[in-house]
C-alpha cells in the first residue's frame, strides 16, 4: 500500500506537544555565557568614543566587544548569492547590482536603529542586560533616509557615502510592442499599488550559541537556522576555519518564513566571542530585538498599467516598480527578480514593459519572507485586473478566465529568464481548472443573505503561480539499521514544516517499510557532508527526491545481498512493511534488518568485499524550477460606519502537484494564509521620517490570531510535475501569496457603488474610513 | 527585555504590605497579576527597586455581594474569577459583558480586576465600566481606608488619585436597579486588544450613565450622545485617527445609549 497521499499524523507533534521540543533558548551549555547587544538608537549616525569602563566594572561582565575591536579580526559581510548574475539574466535584463558589505559590528556608521553597536558578554543576560545600560555611545545623528521612493531622489541623504546615489540595483525588460499595445488599446488602467513592509515574526525568535570542543578545539554551533551547512561553510570562511572543525546544528526550531535563512552579525558574532573567551557563548534574540533587526519582508511600490481591448483581454502591461532594501543589500536580486518573473503569473500576455529600482535606506534590511517577491507581484498585478475588470464593468473572475493559459499550452514558455538562469516554463497545471473549482466553493449568495446597507459584502480574487524548488542541490543519505530502523539523514533541516513525516513517506515508500520504521535525522552538518536547508519552497522537490533516490538505491543493495541470503535471484524478490520476501515462496522471508546485519563486521560470514553497512547517498540536483498554482477567494463583510473587515470565509485551490500528506499540505496552506490575511488587514512595520521604528511590540505590531481566523474551504488538483521522479511541486510559501490581494479585492468590491480603490494595506479600521471619506468626497465635486 | 535587579517581597495581610510601601527610601511597586507591571518592567519602562506581591494577602481574596447588595471585588481577584461567578452575570451584565473583552483567557485568568483600575490604561474596559456602574474604590494607606468614587480616581494616562504608599484593597459596584438596561461596544484591531474606542452604558430607571473611553486621557462620563464630539480628546497613533475615534465614538455611544434603553424597557 502507497504510503504517499497518506494523511499520516505528524510523528513529531507528540514531543512538540507535551512540551518536550527543545529549542534554542532550551540549550545548557556548561558554564556558557550569555550576551545581549547595544544597538543602534539612530537611523544613521556617526560612532564617536565608546566608553564601556562601567560596564566592564559590573561584575559578572566578562568582555565588552566594539566594532573597532571586530573590525581587525572579522571582514565585513557580503554573501556570493548578492553578486551571482547568471550571463543569461544578464542579458535579458542587462541588471546593475552594488553590495556594500555589513560589518558584523560598525566601527564608523550605524545606518539603521537596532543594529548592533557593542556586544556585552556576562555571566547572565540579565546582567548583560544591565551592562549595556552603562555603555556610553557618543552617536552625532546624520540624516537619515526611510522611504525608497525619498532615497532614489536627487539629493537624498546617501546611506553609503561611497556611492554617488542610493540605488542598489535596477534592471528592465522588455517582451512585444509595449508602446503599440498601449496605444491599440480600448481599455487602459494604470494605478500605483503598495506592498507595505512586514515582519515575519516566527514564534522563536533567532538565537545562536557556540562554544569550543576541549577535546580537540572544534567549534560546535547551534543556531535557530534555515540553512545549518550554509552557515557552516560561511563561518568557515568569515573565521578562517576549516569547515570540517565547525560543526552547526539547529535543534528544534520554531518557525523561520525566511527570517532565519540569512547569515547576521550575531550569527558570526557568538561564534567569534566564544573562541575569543574560550568559553560558551549563548544569545537568545528577544522579541523587541527580533522586530528591530531581524530581516523584514515586502515594502515595493508598483506603478502598474494595463492594456486591454474591449472584452477585457489583456495586451500588454508595464509595471515600474520601486523597493527597499533597507540599510544593506543582503541578497541582491533575489527578491526583485521574483517579483519579475511572477507579475504576469498564470496571465497569457503578448507585451510586458518591467523595470525595477532598489533602494537602500535607514531602515533593517529586507530579506525573503513568505513568498519573497511573489506577494508584492501579485497585489499590484491582480489590483489592476480588478480595477480592468470594474472599468468594463465585468465580473473580475471572468476578465481573469479570459486571460489564463490554457492546460493545452503547457508546457507554456513565457519569454522570461528565471533567475537561476534557465528559460521559464511553466511546466504543468490547469489554471482555468483551478479557478472554476474555487469559484464553485465561493457560495457568495449564503453571505449576501447577512448583508445591508451597513454591512456589506464582498469578494476577491487572487491567482498566483509559483516557481519552486530551487536547486543547487540537496543531500539525503539513508541507512537500514540491524534493527530494522530506516534512518534517513537530510540536509533541508525543518522549523515545524513536518520534514520528519513527510520524509519519512517518501523512504518508506521507496524502500517498502512502514513509516513508523523511518526516523528522519536533520538540522545537523555532520548528518550529511553538504547540504543547502529549508527555504523557496524546495524541501519536498529537492530533499524529497534525493531521499526517495538514496532509498531505492539502498533498496536495490538490500535486494541484491538478500538474493544471496535467499538463494533467490534479485528479480523475485519483494519488500513489504520492511520484510524482503521471494515471489512463490512464502516461507522464503527475511526482514530488512537481517541484511544490514549481516553485512556488519562482526559478523564472520559476510561476504568478502561487501560494503560494512546498507546505506546510500544521493545528491539531487533539480533543473529548472516546477511551477505550483493556486486561487484564492476571500468573502469579507465590511461594518460601513466602523471600517471594520471580517473575512468571512477563504477559498483555495490549490496544485501543488502530487501531494504526500494531505493534512501537512493543508496545514502549510493556511497557515501561509493566515500571515497573508495579518498582511491584509493588521501587521505593518512602521517607521518614522526619523527612522525610528514604531511598531516594536506585538501590540503595535499585530499579529492575526485564531480569532482572527476565517472559515477555510480547500480543493487540490493535482497536476503531477513533470520535472522530477516524484511529481511533486513546493507549497511552503504559496498560502502567503494570494491573501493581500484577495481581501483588498473583496474590499473594493464589497465597496465599489462608493468607487473605493484599495491602494495598499493593511486595512484596519481607520484605513476603510478614510478610503470611504476619500472615494465620498471624489465624488461630490 | 529582562527586568533590572529588584526586591521582591510577598506579604501576608494588608498591614504588611503598607508597612513595605510605607518605605520612602524604597521606590515600590504593587505587583497583582503582572499581566501590565511585567511587561514594562521587561522594557525597563518601568524600574521599581521593590515589588510587593499581593499573592499571598488571602484577605484580599474575595468576590462578595455586600449587605448593601453591592458587589465587592477584593484586590486579588482575577478577571477570570469574576467572569466565572454567575451571580456577576446575572446581577451585573455590563460588567461581566465587558471584561470578556479584556484580551484572552491567558491574560484574564492572571490580570486582577483592582489591578486594571489602578493601572487606568484608558483603552481599557475596567475604568469605563467602573464609571458606568457608579463603582466605588476603596484604598488602604498609612492613614487608613478611604473611599473614591470613580469619578474621582481617574485622573490620566496611567494616573490614578492614589497617594503614595497607598494601595487598591476593593473595588465596589453597585447593583443596577431593577428595570435597568445596559450596553458594551468597542472596536479594536483584533479579538481582545485594547479598545480603539469603545463606549459603556447604563440606563437605570433614575438616570443615564454613558462612558466613552479610548477617546480621551481617561474614561469620560457623559449624559448624552449629542455631548460625544466636543467632549473627546482622542489620540492620533497607529492604530487609528483622531477623527476616526471621534466619529466611532458618536456612533457607538448612539447605538450603546439605544440598546441599553431597548433592554431596560424589555
Ligand atoms: C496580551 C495582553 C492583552 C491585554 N489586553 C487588555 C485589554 O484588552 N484590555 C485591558 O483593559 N487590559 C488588557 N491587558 C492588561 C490586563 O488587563 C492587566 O491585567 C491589567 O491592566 C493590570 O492588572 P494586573 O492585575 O495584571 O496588574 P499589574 O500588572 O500587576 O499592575 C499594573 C499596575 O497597577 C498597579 N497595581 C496593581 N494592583 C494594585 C493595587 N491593588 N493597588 C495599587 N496599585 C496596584 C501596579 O503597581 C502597576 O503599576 C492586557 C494584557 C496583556 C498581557
Amino acid at each position: 500500500m502507497s504510503t504517499i497521499g497518506v494523511s499520516v499524523p505528524r510523528v513529531e507533534d507528540e514531543r512538540l506537544l507535551r512540551g518536550e521540543g527543545r529549542f534554542l533558548d532550551d540549550l545548557r551549555l556548561e558554564g556558557a555565557l550569555e550576551v545581549a547587544f547595544l544597538r543602534s538608537p539612530h537611523a544613521h549616525a556617526k560612532i564617536g568614543a565608546i566608553d564601556a569602563a562601567a560596564a566592564l566594572a559590573l561584575p559578572g561582565v566578562v568582555a565588552v566587544i566594539d566594532g573597532r575591536e571586530t573590525a581587525a579580526a572579522l571582514e565585513p559581510m557580503v554573501f556570493d548569492i548578492a553578486k551571482i548574475v547568471p550571463e543569461t539574466v544578464r542579458e535579458a535584463t542587462a541588471p546593475q547590482v552594488r553590495v556594500h558589505p555589513m560589518p558584523a559590528l560598525p566601527a564608523e556608521r550605524v545606518t539603521y536603529v537596532g543594529q548592533p553597536v557593542v556586544m556585552v558578554v556576562a555571566e547572565s543576560r540579565y546582567l548583560a542586560e544591565d551592562a549595556v545600560d552603562l555603555v556610553a555611545v557618543e552617536f552625532e545623528p546624520l540624516p537619515a533616509v526611510v522611504d525608497a521612493e525619498r532615497a532614489l531622489e536627487p539629493g537624498a541623504p546617501l546611506v553609503e557615502p561611497d556611492w554617488e546615489d542610493n540605488e542598489a540595483i535596477s534592471f528592465s525588460f522588455e517582451r512585444g510592442d509595449v508602446d503599440a499595445a498601449f496605444a491599440a488599446a480600448a481599455v487602459v488602467v494604470e494605478e500605483s499599488f503598495r506592498s507595505h513592509r512586514q515582519h515575519p515574526s516566527p514564534i522563536e525568535t533567532r538565537g545562536v550559541a557556540a562554544g569550543v570542543d576541549p577535546q580537540d578545539g572544534s567549534l560546535a554551533v547551534w543556531s535557530s537556522t534555515q540553512t545549518p551547512h550554509l552557515l557552516q561553510d560561511f563561518l568557515a570562511r568569515w573565521l578562517h576555519r576549516d569547515p570540517e572543525r565547525i560543526r552547526v546544528r539547529a535543534p528544534d526550531v520554531g518557525g523561520a518564513f525566511g527570517v532565519k535563512h540569512s547569515c547576521y552579525p550575531e550569527d558570526l558574532l557568538i561564534p567569534f566571542a566564544a573562541l575569543r573567551l574560550g568559553r560558551a557563548v549563548k544569545w537568545a534574540e528577544d522579541r523587541a530585538e527580533h522586530l528591530a533587526a531581524a530581516t523584514q519582508g515586502r515594502d515595493q511600490l508598483h506603478r502598474i498599467a494595463i492594456a486591454a481591448d474591449s472584452e477585457g483581454r489583456i495586451l500588454a502591461v508595464r509595471d515600474s516598480a520601486v523597493m527597499n532594501a533597507g540599510a544593506f543589500n543582503l541578497l541582491g536580486l533575489v527578491v526583485p527578480y521574483n517579483t519579475f518573473t511572477h507579475l504576469l503569473g498564470p496571465y497569457d500576455v503578448g507585451a510586458l514593459g518591467f523595470e525595477m529600482r532598489v533602494a537602500v535606506t535607514n531602515t533593517v534590511p529586507t530579506a525573503p519572507y513568505r513568498g519573497a517577491g511573489r506577494p508584492e507581484a501579485v497585489f499590484a498585478i491582480e489590483r489592476a485586473i480588478d480595477r480592468l475588470a470594474r472599468q468594463l464593468g465585468a465580473d473580475p473572475a471572468d476578465v481573469r478566465a479570459r486571460n489564463l493559459i490554457g492546460p493545452e499550452q503547457m508546457p507554456y514558455e513565457t519569454g522570461i529568464v528565471y533567475r537561476d538562469g534557465s528559460d521559464q516554463v511553466y511546466d504543468s497545471g490547469d489554471y482555468p481548472e483551478l479557478l472554476r473549482r474555487a469559484c464553485e466553493l465561493v457560495q457568495r449568495e449564503r453571505f449576501e443573505a447577512t448583508a445591508s446597507e451597513r454591512r456589506r459584502i464582498g469578494v476577491g480574487y487572487a491567482i498566483y503561480t509559483e516557481g519552486t524548488g530551487v536547486g543547487p542541490f540537496e543531500t539525503a543519505r539513508v541507512r537500514i539499521e540491524p534493527s530494522g530502523t530506516v534512518k534517513v539523514f537530510t540536509g533541508a533541516s525543518s522549523q515545524g514544516q513536518g520534514h520528519r513525516t513527510t520524509l519519512a513517506q517518501v523512504a518508506a515508500e521507496a524502500l517498502g517499510v512502514a513509516v513508523g520504521d523511518v526516523e528522519v535525522v536533520g538540522g545537523d552538518s555532520a548528518a550529511v557532508p553538504s547540504g543547502f536547508g529549508t527555504l523557496a519552497s524546495r524541501t519536498l522537490v529537492v530533499a524529497g527526491n534525493a531521499v526517495s533516490e538514496a532509498a531505492a538505491a539502498v533498496r536495490a543493495q538490500a535486494l541484491e545481498v538478500a538474493a544471496g541470503m535467499l538463494a533467490a535471484a534479485a528479480y523475485e524478490l519483494e519488500v513489504e512493511d520492511g520484510v524482503i520476501s521471494v515471489r512463490g515462496r512464502p516461507d522464503a522471508t527475511l526482514p530488512l534488518g537481517a541484511v544490514a546485519g549481516f553485512l556488519t563486521p562482526f559478523n564472520p560470514a559476510r561476504p568478502r568485499g561487501a560494503p560494512p553497512e546498507l546505506a546510500a547517498e544521493s545528491v539531487y540536483r533539480p533543473g529548472p524550477v516546477t511551477w505550483a498554482a493556486g486561487v484564492h477567494v476571500a468573502v469579507v463583510a465590511v461594518d460601513l460606519p466602523t471600517g471594520v473587515v471580517e473575512v468571512l470565509r477563504f477559498v483555495i485551490a490549490h496544485d501543488c502537484g502530487r501531494v504526500v500528506n494531505p493534512a501537512i499540505a493543508d496545514g502549510q496552506i493556511v497557515g501561509g494564509v493566515m500571515q497573508g490575511i495579518g498582511g491584509a488587514l493588521h501587521e505593518e512595520i512602521v517607521y518614522d521620517e526619523s527612522g525610528q521604528l514604531r511598531s516594536g511590540n506585538f501590540m503595535d505590531y499585530m499579529l492575526p490570531t485564531a480569532g482572527e481566523a476565517p472559515e477555510f474551504e480547500l480543493v487540490h488538483l493535482d497536476t503531477p510535475s513533470p520535472l522530477n521522479p516524484l511529481g511533486v511541486k513546493g507549497l511552503g510559501e504559496g498560502g502567503a501569496i494570494g491573501p493581500p490581494a484577495a481581501i483588498a479585492g473583496a474590499v473594493e468590491d464589497a465597496l465599489a457603488d462608493l468607487g473605493v480603490v484599495v491602494h495598499r494595506g493593511p486595512l484596519g479600521p481607520s484605513r476603510v474610513r478614510d478610503l470611504i471619506a476619500s472615494a465620498a468626497s471624489a465624488a461630490s465635486p | 527585555m529582562k527586568p533590572a535587579a529588584f526586591d521582591y517581597h510577598a506579604p501576608e495581610s494588608v498591614d504588611e504590605a503598607l508597612e513595605l510601601l510605607a518605605d520612602e527610601a524604597v521606590e515600590s511597586r504593587v505587583l497583582a497579576g503582572g499581566q501590565s507591571l511585567v511587561p514594562m518592567m521587561n522594557f525597563r519602562l518601568a524600574v521599581p527597586e521593590a515589588l510587593v506581591d499581593l499573592r499571598r494577602i488571602e484577605e484580599l481574596r474575595y468576590l462578595r455581594i455586600g449587605a448593601d447588595g453591592a458587589l465587592e471585588v477584593g484586590a486579588r481577584t482575577t478577571q477570570a474569577e469574576l467572569l466565572r461567578d454567575p451571580a456577576v452575570t446575572t446581577g451585573w451584565p455590563l460588567l461581566h459583558d465587558g471584561v470578556t473583552h479584556i484580551g484572552h483567557p491567558q491574560v484574564r485568568s492572571r490580570g486582577t480586576v483592582c489591578g486594571s483600575l489602578a493601572h487606568h490604561d484608558p483603552h481599557g474596559e475596567l475604568p469605563a465600566l467602573a464609571l458606568a456602574l457608579g463603582a466605588t474604590i476603596t484604598v488602604a494607606g498609612p492613614a487608613g481606608r478611604r473611599q473614591i468614587a470613580a469619578e474621582d480616581f481617574f485622573v490620566s494616562f496611567y494616573e490614578v488619585a492614589l497617594e503614595p504608599g497607598e494601595l487598591v484593597v476593593e473595588a465596589r459596584f453597585p447593583a443596577p436597579p431593577a428595570g435597568s438596561g445596559w450596553s458594551f461596544r468597542e472596536i479594536a484591531r483584533r479579538h481582545g486588544d485594547f479598545a480603539l474606542v469603545g463606549v459603556a452604558c447604563l440606563v437605570t430607571p433614575a438616570q443615564t450613565r454613558l462612558v466613552v473611553f479610548g477617546a480621551a486621557e481617561r474614561p469620560l462620563l457623559l449624559a448624552d450622545p449629542s455631548e460625544v464630539a466636543a467632549a473627546v480628546r482622542p489620540l492620533d497613533d497607529l492604530h487609528a485617527s483622531a477623527e476616526y475615534r471621534r466619529q466611532v465614538a458618536v456612533l457607538l455611544a448612539g447605538e450603546a445609549l439605544a440598546e441599553a434603553r431597548e433592554r431596560a424597557d424589555g
